[in-house]
């Protein structure tokens, strides 16, 4: 349920105000003001923007297959949405129990190609047909790198369920029952050999990226293709706007784009959830415990107790916004790739390295034994 | 429990329409979508049979996989030829008189088979524990052991097939 309790308020939240932050973080890069009319120094610019959007008609081209043109946005939402079911999102408070959990979210994902064609060939016209070529191209090359670097990390848990990653990356880890064979104890960079347990040291030395040194670039490959995942800059080929005008979104107006605006966002947000998630320790907190100084203790509650949630929350929120940040300024910063460069650095670069990574986590698993 | 039974016959609902209408629409991207609709009711019942995993792994190869390879086809064609790709009904007597008597074929023998009857069903019904551990765990572990040589056939298989597509797909080289 947390879900729909949690995740959908919070998606159409989060939306208004991470649309408010892309045109405020793209003016502060190129030296502008952005959006100052509307409220105190713009803030209410995107919920006008929203009123507008909801107001206007919902056009569908005379030439457009309508069955597919009208049902394309809500699968994309669909699908987006969906994979928000298996999040964890504090120590007490989980999504689905699914012990699938980062497969579904996978496989779940994937269909929003489905939805992209669907958008792109109702639309019946060349930019959105190129569009969406482009973009069912992209998503499923990059799917790969995304699939390797979350199987490094699927490699060192040794689950695929999200809730009990996170409980492997901090303090808590001995509150979730599990079945043998998990780790019940973390050392230094995840090498028993050094003899240095950080078990009850916690923060940022039991994270993923620190259990296992490796995973920092593990971590940049998952950040790159995810996005490209969500057809973001410097990916952004999709919806070039100087050659595509729109891309697969071209034809669409009012409510229908607002939802493939809200998807593209809420994409953004799943995919720094799942990162923060797997690299970046969850809702454990990053301050350590240091002898006397109980840092890692006083910043997050025991898993169930309401200090838990409120901390939890907090540190996985906060982790999530700031990928999300990083995601902007990334935008705003590089310049698109051409068609060719975006393939090569798939399937030359990244998926090698993921590759490599791959091989590499299994030998550091055996030495975490 | 009921409820759980109004699911599963929701879920059964549509793949059995939509596998339906795949077989009316004569429009084939229509029914590669329609066919979307089936292969996700289809997953959704191997859920009911506590089969996750299964679920899991027909939407990534059939819908995520399969089904865009299907989709790229028809549309790439579609742009070749300028036609719109349809599909007509022939031998329509046939076809049906086949699978009517089939399925009637089928229906008879299941039911005359009385699944809920046999003894080794009696008895698990009888025995039945919750599985220890996670099915994923078991999957992995026998896939390693037991059915290592499948696996392993099949990885190569692929890892053929990749590198075939990727000869087919380059460019000529000049000499």
């Amino acid at each position: 349920m947390t879900t729909f309790l949690f995740f959908l308020p919070f998606l159409l939240v989060y939306t208004v105000f991470a649309v408010y932050a892309e045109r405020k973080v793209s003016a502060f890069i190129q030296d502008r003001l952005g959006p100052m009319e509307a409220g105190y120094y713009g803030i209410a610019q995107t919920v006008a923007d929203l009123l507008k959007l909801l107001q206007k008609e919902d056009i569908v081209p005379a030439a457009a297959d309508r069955k597919l043109f009208l049902a394309a946005p809500i699968v994309i939402f669909t699908v987006v949405f969906a994979g928000f079911a298996v999040l964890p999102l504090t120590s007490g408070y989980a999504g689905s129990t699914a012990e699938v959990g980062v497969f579904y979210l996978l496989a779940i994902i994937s269909l929003d190609v489905i939805g992209i064609l669907m958008a792109g060939w109702g639309s019946n016209s060349k930019y959105a047909l190129f569009g969406a070529l482009r973009a069912v191209a992209q998503i499923i090359s990059y799917e790969i790198p995304l699939g390797l670097s979350i199987l490094c990390v699927v490699m060192i848990s040794q689950t695929l369920d999200l809730q009990e990653i996170s409980f492997q990356q901090g303090i808590w880890i001995h509150d979730k029952p599990t079945y043998p064979g998990l780790l019940q104890e973390n050392y230094l960079f995840g090498l028993k050999a050094l003899g240095i347990e950080t078990t009850h040291i916690g923060g940022i030395l039991t994270w993923n990226i620190f259990r296992m040194p490796l995973f920092f670039i593990a971590f940049i490959i998952f950040f790159i293709a995810s996005l490209a995942e969500c057809n973001r800059a410097p990916f952004d080929l999709p919806e070039a706007e100087s050659e595509l005008i729109g891309g697969f979104h071209t034809e669409y107006s009012g409510f229908r784009w607002a939802l493939i605006m809200l998807s593209e966002y809420g994409m953004m947000l799943l995919v720094s959830f799942l990162g923060a998630i797997l690299f970046l320790g969850s809702w454990n907190t990053p301050l350590p415990n240091m002898g006397v100084v109980k840092l890692a203790e006083w910043t997050s509650g025991s898993p169930g107790s309401v200090a838990g949630h409120l901390w939890g929350g907090f540190w996985l929120i906060s982790k999530a916004l700031i990928l999300v940040l990083v995601q902007m300024w990334i935008r705003w910063t590089y310049p698109r790739l051409r068609v060719d460069q975006l393939m090569a650095l798939c399937w030359k670069y990244l998926i090698p390295a993921s590759l490599i990574l791959l091989l590499l986590s299994g030998v550091w698993r055996l030495l975490m034994i | 429990m009921i409820f759980q039974q109004v699911v599963f016959y929701c879920f059964a609902a549509t793949a059995i329409i939509s596998a339906l209408a795949i077989l009316t629409t004569r429009n084939v991207l229509y029914a590669a979508f329609l066919l979307m609709i089936t292969f996700l009711s289809i997953a959704a019942i191997y859920v009911f049979a506590a089969a996750e995993f299964i679920a899991i792994a027909q939407i990534m190869v059939y819908v995520g996989g399969i089904l865009v390879l299907m989709v790229f086809g028809v549309m790439l064609t579609n742009r070749i030829s300028g036609a719109a790709v349809t599909t007509g009904n022939h031998h329509r007597f046939w076809g049906l008189f086949i699978g009517i008597s089939f399925f009637t074929l089928i229906c008879t023998v299941i039911i005359k088979a009385n699944f809920g009857q046999l003894p080794w069903i009696m008895s698990g019904r009888e025995t039945y524990t919750a599985p220890v551990g996670t099915a994923i765990n078991n999957i992995g572990i026998k896939l390693m052991t037991d059915f290592i040589l499948p696996f392993e056939i099949a990885a190569i298989i692929l890892l053929l097939a990749l590198l075939g597509a990727a000869f087919v797909a380059r460019k000529p080289q000049k000499n």
